[in-house]
């Protein structure tokens, strides 16, 4: 009897108190900081070597739909024309305000990146319940989904939850590129859900297909034929990301 | 018919390997295998003159892997082996569903993975031809592909008695993008010849232990060794990503029986765990640290000390934790007797990894066959005889404490000579090279074949995933089914890295 309370005591507070100012690693690579000294010469291997194509030159731009955060461009130039801050706040109701220039910066893109409509802060401002759909990706997502809800970060204190059932839920979380065998089983989890509902893309893969952007056992004309309300990049996102990124749509503090 | 003996990492030339027709490699294999070797990788590759089957065994106790493959020509069809070595099932099947050469015979000869390349178009997921038992009292349970929590896609058909489980049906494909094609061909002028970012994500919970597996297999073709350095950091990230997973386990573990101080607690210690491979390398899952050629971060020494003191906090909250709940009555009783699986099941089935160790088949690649920093720093094998749900709980606890004091050690002899990373160049051309490593899950196995450039032109991987499906189908029978989701979490196995 004693002994799981000294457990406790022991543990502590493990929640992380305030997801707004929490501060990851700095090794931790977040949104992008470009300036103008790509050389010339480097532009067009930069853009040859990043593995999923998300770099673009004249202007430099990188796309963070299609970014996997490997910081492989960093390394390359040496110069630091981009240099990947840690800066985790990165989702966005836009998919065109994922592709980021040399004049984004922390601050601009937090100002742009997120529209907050009025009738979503009315119906779930207060309680956003979703279903997560994992669709053909590596698992990194699903793993980093689970852990918004663990003790540390905690997502249920805002009233954000995955639930059980789509016929539970206020919208659904695809993660994954979106693999032919998951196209149907996507299609029927969106539509037993009730409207009025929302999408979220969470995950490069989800949002461009990331790294298996060119396989051909992708399927993805659901996205065609539905609105996406939330894109949340990262390969994997990080938890800090997709709870910020819910709460900011939210249009919560 | 003879074979070619080779080893972990040791690449030989594809015409070195002995060819015969598929029956003599049918029977030089069944011979091997009832002489004790285990099959590690079976498949088809198409060549110029036709379908050739590729078969690598692996010698345990001597560290060999033996290697030999057929030339089908124009025949389509040969007498299953699986009937005498059931290990090898789901490698006809495998073959069977890309190819149509069929395995005649063969007692249970169904889809594997719905891949987009299929000899049969016409086969699509959603008309899995299910088994069923017919009768008054059976009623039928479906779950999946979506899952009830945050869970990759797979769908599972019970057959019940009240509430007992008579038999499973795991049926999987959805997570099917295409990753062994993906690796497969030269690369467009100007881009990076190596794909180290899509083997991390072959099964992101594994991402360092095929990361691994990859970089291995392309200094082995280039015929380099990484400096003990880089190996170090290799070997310190792969036993994180283990305490890490394990860990996440047993909290796992504990929530599906209601044990709810497990499941915070253990969670939390994950968290350290993870968040100390994101102070390594920038990702909690270890992702962008292994290149071919060595690593791209290195360890100094604020950090090794920082590591130090997390790895010795997460050993005691782990034993605090484990030792309390595993006293428990009402825990244990859950967790023993339940979903069991006999060492000759495990063996039979090819089982590997702390699932067949929790058996008492005493296997562990980082032992049998070295790799790495393991060559010099030798892993004890742990075994368990129980097969239920709780000696694979313990073994979990047990690797625990293993892998925290392998790191210790490291951390201890680590060095900071030599280089981070080396050129990796001129690739063994029509080369062929096996990589094996000891994933948290047991043995990953990628085996590569090479063109005259020296460019994969096939690539074969196997997730321990792989072998380990079917022994969670076998672990629930008879067992109720309420018990399932504690079964299934004892095994933790990968959608991701059997779909491939």
């Amino acid at each position: 009897m004693l002994n799981p309370l000294k457990i406790r005591w022991h543990q502590g507070h493990q929640t992380i108190p305030n997801v707004r100012t929490a501060a990851v690693d700095a090794k931790f690579p977040g949104l992008p900081v470009l300036n103008d000294d790509l050389l010339a010469e480097d532009a067009a291997a930069l853009q040859n070597l990043c593995p999923t194509k998300a770099i673009s030159i004249d202007p430099l731009r990188i796309d963070l739909g299609k970014c996997i955060f490997c910081g492989d461009c960093e390394r390359f130039c040496k110069n630091g024309a981009i240099r990947f801050s840690n800066e985790y706040k990165l989702a966005s109701t836009s998919r065109q305000q994922l592709i980021v220039d040399r004049r984004t910066s922390a601050d601009t893109y937090r100002k742009s990146a997120i529209r907050v409509r009025e009738e979503i802060k009315r119906l779930f401002g207060k309680s956003l319940k979703l279903r997560s759909v994992s669709a053909g990706g590596c698992n990194t997502c699903e793993m980093e989904l689970n852990a918004c809800g663990n003790v540390n970060f905690d997502m249920g204190r805002f009233g954000i939850e995955i639930v059980a059932s789509p016929r539970h839920a206020d919208g659904i979380v695809i993660t994954g590129p979106i693999s032919e065998n998951m196209a149907q089983p996507l299609e029927d989890a969106y539509r037993a859900t009730p409207d009025p509902k929302i999408v979220i893309l969470a995950g490069s893969c989800a949002i461009s297909g990331g790294i298996f952007a060119h396989s051909p056992t992708l399927k993805r004309e659901f996205l065609q034929k539905y609105p996406v309300d939330l894109f949340v990049p990262g390969c994997p996102f990080h938890p800090l990301t997709f709870i910020n990124g819910v709460l900011d749509f939210l249009g919560r503090k | 018919m003879n074979w070619k003996i080779t080893k972990n990492n040791k690449p030989i030339g594809i015409a070195d390997i002995p060819r015969g027709n598929v029956q003599q490699l049918r029977n030089a294999l069944i011979n091997q295998c009832r002489q004790g070797k285990r099959v590690v990788s079976f498949f088809g590759h198409p060549d110029r003159k036709g379908m050739v089957l590729f078969a690598v065994l692996t010698d345990d106790q001597n560290s060999r892997l033996l290697v030999a493959c057929a030339d089908l020509g124009a025949e389509r069809a040969y007498p299953s082996i699986t009937p005498e070595v059931p290990a090898l099932h789901l490698f006809e099947r495998e073959i069977f569903e890309q190819f149509g050469i069929e395995p005649q015979g063969h007692p249970w000869l169904k889809p594997v993975r719905y891949p987009f390349r299929r000899f049969d178009p016409s086969q699509n997921i959603g008309n899995y031809p299910f088994f069923r038992i017919e009768g008054e009292d059976i009623h039928e349970v479906g779950v999946g592909p979506i899952h009830a929590g945050i869970i990759e896609p797979g769908h599972f058909r019970f057959q019940c008695r009240g509430e007992k489980i008579h038999h499973l049906e795991i049926q999987l494909g959805y997570q099917h993008r295409g990753v062994e094609e993906l690796f497969v061909g030269p690369i467009n002028p100007g881009e990076p010849r190596f794909k180290p970012h899509l083997a991390e994500r072959i099964a992101g919970d594994s991402a360092v232990a095929h990361a691994t597996a990859y970089a291995q297999i392309m200094e082995s073709l280039a015929r380099i060794e990484v400096s003990r350095r880089a190996q170090a950091i290799r070997a310190i990230a792969l036993e994180l990503e283990r305490i890490a997973v394990h860990v996440g386990d047993l909290g796992a573990i504990s929530n599906d029986i209601a044990h709810l101080l497990g499941s915070a607690v253990f969670g939390a210690i994950r968290t350290a765990v993870i968040n100390t491979s994101l102070s390594l390398c920038g990702s909690r899952f270890g992702q962008g640290l292994i290149r071919p050629g060595g690593v791209l971060y290195d360890l100094d020494d604020e950090l090794k000390e920082r590591m130090k003191r997390t790895l010795n906090k997460v050993l005691e909250d782990v034993i605090r934790m484990s030792e309390s709940m595993l006293a428990t009555s009402s825990v244990l009783s859950r967790l023993e007797k339940t979903g069991i699986v006999t060492k000759q099941q495990a063996l039979d089935i090819g089982l590997v990894g702390p699932v067949a160790r929790a058996s008492g088949v005493a296997m562990d690649t980082r032992a049998d066959h070295p790799f790495g920093n393991y060559r010099y720093f030798p892993i004890h094998k742990i075994t368990m005889p129980g097969g239920d749900v709780f000696a694979r709980t313990f073994m979990r606890y047990v690797e625990i404490k293993q892998s925290v004091n392998f790191i210790l050690e490291q951390l201890e002899h680590f060095s900071r000579e030599g280089s981070l990373s080396d050129p990796v160049e001129n690739l063994m051309a029509e080369g062929f090279c096996v990589s094996m490593v000891e994933g948290w899950r047991g043995e990953i196995a990628h085996v590569v074949l090479t063109d005259i450039q020296g460019n994969p032109v096939r690539y074969k991987i196997k997730d321990p995933s792989f072998n380990n499906w079917l022994g969670l189908a076998i672990a629930v029978r008879n067992n109720g089914i309420s018990d399932f989701p504690l079964c299934n979490k004892s095994f933790n196995l990968s959608y991701s890295g059997h779909d491939l």
